[in-house]
C-alpha cells in the first residue's frame, strides 16, 4: 500500500474507535475540518510510526504543521522517502 | 479584606471590558453593584456553596458574586460525573449548589439558578472572613483531590507580565475552573480588562476567530492547546503582545514555532500547578529554566529541587486538602513537592516528566494504575504496565506493556488484544485508552516488588 493508502486506512479506523463522523476525505480538506480531534491525531501519529518507521513531528528538523491532509500526507511522503 | 466586587467597584463605569463568552457578553461594569444571584445572596452568606455551571461566564459571574459572601466557595470543573459532585458536596460540607442550569444537582441541596444577566442588587454585607476557595484536581484513582486556597493565595503578587502597553484583552485556551484559567480570569478582573472564554463545543479556528475579533492581546493556553492551534491553519488570526504556556512542559521546538507565527509577541512559559501555585514564569524564549531562579528568590518564591523533584514554598501554595491532614501537601521544610522531576543541563533545569509517572495526555491526567487495573482484570493477562510515549499533538499518551499468562498462538494473542481493547473503551476516558498494546515477556520489578516505572 502507498504512504497514503495507509494514512487512509487508519483515519477511518481511528475514526471508527473513537466514533467520529470523519468527512469525506480528499487532499484539501482541513485537518481540523476532518472530524477527529486532537486525541484522534494523538493516536494516528503514534500508530503511523508503528506502522511506517517514522515520526515527521520529531525528526529534530524543523516542520511545519500540515493544515490539509494533502500537507499530512506530504510530510509522511517526505519522512519515508 | 479585599473582594473580587471591591476590586470591581473601583472600575471606572464607562469601561466597556467584558467577560466575552461564545454567545453572550457581560459587561465588568454591570457586576460592580449587580449580581447574577441577586436573591438568593443573603441565604448564601457565610455558607458552603458550589459552583457548578455550564458555561464558563456563569462560573464567572458567580465567583465574583459569592467571594466575600460565602464562607466557601467550589469552584466545580465541567467533567464531574455525578457520584463525584455528591462526594464532592459531602467533603465540603456544602449548603447549597448554584448553577445557570435548570437540573437539580445534588438532590439534598438547595440550588440557586445564576442568571445569564446581572440585575441591580443590594448586595448583602460581607462576611467576617475571608472566603476559602476549594479548587478540584484529579486524584490518584481519578477521584478529584479538593485543593484549599484563597483569593490571596490565588491572585497575590501575580507577576508583571513583561509585555503590552495599553488595553489588555486576555484570553485562554483553559477552562477558568483550572488553575491555569483561573490565572487568567483573575488576571483580567484585576486589570479590569476584557476575557474571552472559550467555549467546549467551538473548534480552534472558531475560538481564535471570536479572540481575534475582541482584538485579543495576552492569549494563554497549554503546549497541547498551542499545538491545536498551529494545526488548525488559524494562528495567524490573532496578533497578540503576549503568549503564555503553561501546565506541561514546553518544548524547545513549540516556543520556536509559536515564535515563528508571532515575531513580535513576548511568549513565556510558567510553572504552576493547583497545589503549588505559580513558581515562576521564563520569558527568554528557551525550554527549561535558568538554574540560578533556585538561589534567588523571586517574589517571595522559593524554588529547591530535592530527589529529583522541583519543590516551591511561597504564599501561593494551597492551604492544603479539604479532605486530608494539613501537612500532606507539604515536606517537613514547608515546601510543596510538585512531582515534576528536572535534571540540570547546561545551567537550565530541564522538565523530564511527573514522578509516580502520571501520564499527561494534552493536560488530562491518566495515573497508569487505573489503566492496569482494567488490564488486570482479565484473567489471561498476568500483568502489565501503562506509560507514556510521547507525542507531538498532545504532549504524551499511553501505551500498554502486557505480560500473557500463557503463551499462545498469534490468532489466540490476536483476539486477547482486542478483547482488552474492547474492555479499556468501555471502562476508561477515551484520553486513557492505551493507544497501543505490546505482548512483553516479563516486566522488570524493584527491589521492593514494585513494577519499574520509566521515570519514576
Amino acid at each position: 500500500m502507498t504512504t497514503k493508502g495507509q494514512i487512509i486506512s487508519i483515519f477511518k479506523q481511528v475514526a471508527a474507535d473513537q466514533n467520529r463522523n470523519l468527512a469525506p476525505l480528499s487532499d484539501d480538506l482541513r485537518l481540523t475540518d476532518s472530524g477527529l480531534d486532537s486525541l484522534s491525531f494523538a493516536i494516528i501519529v503514534t500508530q503511523l510510526e508503528e506502522t511506517l518507521g517514522v515520526d515527521p513531528f520529531n525528526s529534530g528538523e524543523w516542520v511545519d504543521f500540515p493544515i490539509t491532509l494533502g500537507d499530512f500526507v506530504a510530510l509522511y511522503d517526505r519522512a519515508v522517502a | 479584606m479585599t473582594t473580587l466586587r471591591n476590586i470591581l467597584s473601583a472600575l471606572d463605569p464607562a469601561s466597556d471590558a467584558a467577560l466575552v463568552g461564545k454567545r453572550e457578553s457581560i459587561a465588568l461594569s454591570s457586576l460592580r453593584h449587580g449580581s447574577t444571584l441577586a436573591g438568593a445572596l443573603p441565604a448564601l452568606r457565610g455558607r458552603s456553596v458550589l459552583i457548578h455551571a455550564t458555561k464558563q461566564s456563569a462560573a464567572a459571574t458567580a465567583l465574583i458574586d459569592l467571594d466575600g459572601i460565602a464562607r466557601r466557595i467550589v469552584l466545580c470543573t465541567p467533567d464531574l460525573t455525578p457520584a463525584q459532585l455528591a462526594m464532592v458536596a459531602e467533603t465540603a460540607a456544602a449548603d447549597a449548589v448554584v448553577s445557570d442550569g435548570p437540573d437539580p444537582l445534588v438532590p439534598s441541596l438547595p440550588q440557586h439558578q445564576i442568571a445569564p444577566r446581572a440585575a441591580p442588587a443590594s448586595l448583602p454585607p460581607e462576611s467576617d472572613a475571608a472566603t476559602e476557595w476549594v479548587l478540584l484536581t484529579s486524584g490518584t484513582t481519578g477521584a478529584p483531590k479538593l485543593v484549599r486556597h484563597s483569593l490571596d493565595s490565588l491572585a497575590g503578587a501575580l507577576a508583571a507580565v513583561p509585555v503590552g502597553e495599553g488595553r489588555r484583552v486576555w484570553s485562554t485556551f483553559y477552562d477558568i475552573r483550572r488553575y491555569g484559567g483561573l490565572q487568567i480570569f483573575l488576571r483580567a478582573i484585576r486589570g479590569a480588562a476584557s476575557l474571552v472564554l472559550s467555549d467546549a463545543g467551538e473548534s480552534a479556528q472558531e475560538f481564535l476567530a471570536r479572540a481575534a475579533h475582541a482584538g485579543v492581546t495576552h492569549i494563554s493556553g497549554t503546549p497541547s492547546h498551542w499545538r491545536r492551534a498551529l494545526m488548525s491553519g488559524a494562528a495567524e488570526l490573532i496578533e497578540p503582545q503576549y503568549v503564555r504556556l503553561s501546565g506541561e512542559i514546553a518544548d524547545q521546538a513549540l516556543l520556536d514555532r509559536l515564535r515563528a507565527v508571532y515575531p513580535r509577541a513576548g511568549i513565556g512559559h510558567a510553572f504552576a500547578s493547583t497545589e503549588a501555585g505559580v513558581a515562576f514564569d521564563v520569558n527568554d524564549g528557551l525550554a527549561g529554566f535558568p538554574a540560578e531562579f533556585l538561589d534567588r528568590p523571586r517574589d517571595g518564591i522559593e524554588l529547591r529541587v530535592e530527589d529529583g523533584t522541583l519543590r516551591v514554598r511561597s504564599q501561593r501554595n494551597a492551604a492544603g486538602y479539604l479532605n486530608r491532614s494539613e501537612d500532606v501537601i507539604r515536606d517537613a521544610a514547608g515546601f510543596v513537592d510538585t512531582g515534576d522531576l528536572v535534571e540540570l543541563e547546561h545551567g537550565r533545569y530541564q522538565f523530564r516528566g511527573r514522578r509516580g509517572g502520571v501520564i499527561n495526555v494534552g493536560g488530562l491526567k491518566v495515573h497508569p494504575e487505573e489503566v492496569e487495573h482494567v488490564l488486570n482484570s482479565d484473567p489471561r493477562v498476568r500483568m502489565s504496565r501503562a506509560r507514556a510515549r510521547r507525542n507531538p499533538i498532545t504532549g504524551s499518551v499511553v501505551v500498554a506493556d502486557v505480560v500473557a499468562a500463557t503463551a499462545a498462538d498469534e490468532e489466540t494473542m490476536g483476539a486477547l488484544k482486542r478483547d482488552l481493547m474492547q474492555s479499556c473503551r468501555k471502562v476508561l476516558a477515551a484520553h486513557k485508552v492505551p493507544v497501543t498494546l505490546s505482548f512483553v515477556p516479563s516486566l522488570e520489578l524493584t527491589a521492593a516488588g514494585k513494577l519499574v516505572r520509566p521515570g519514576a
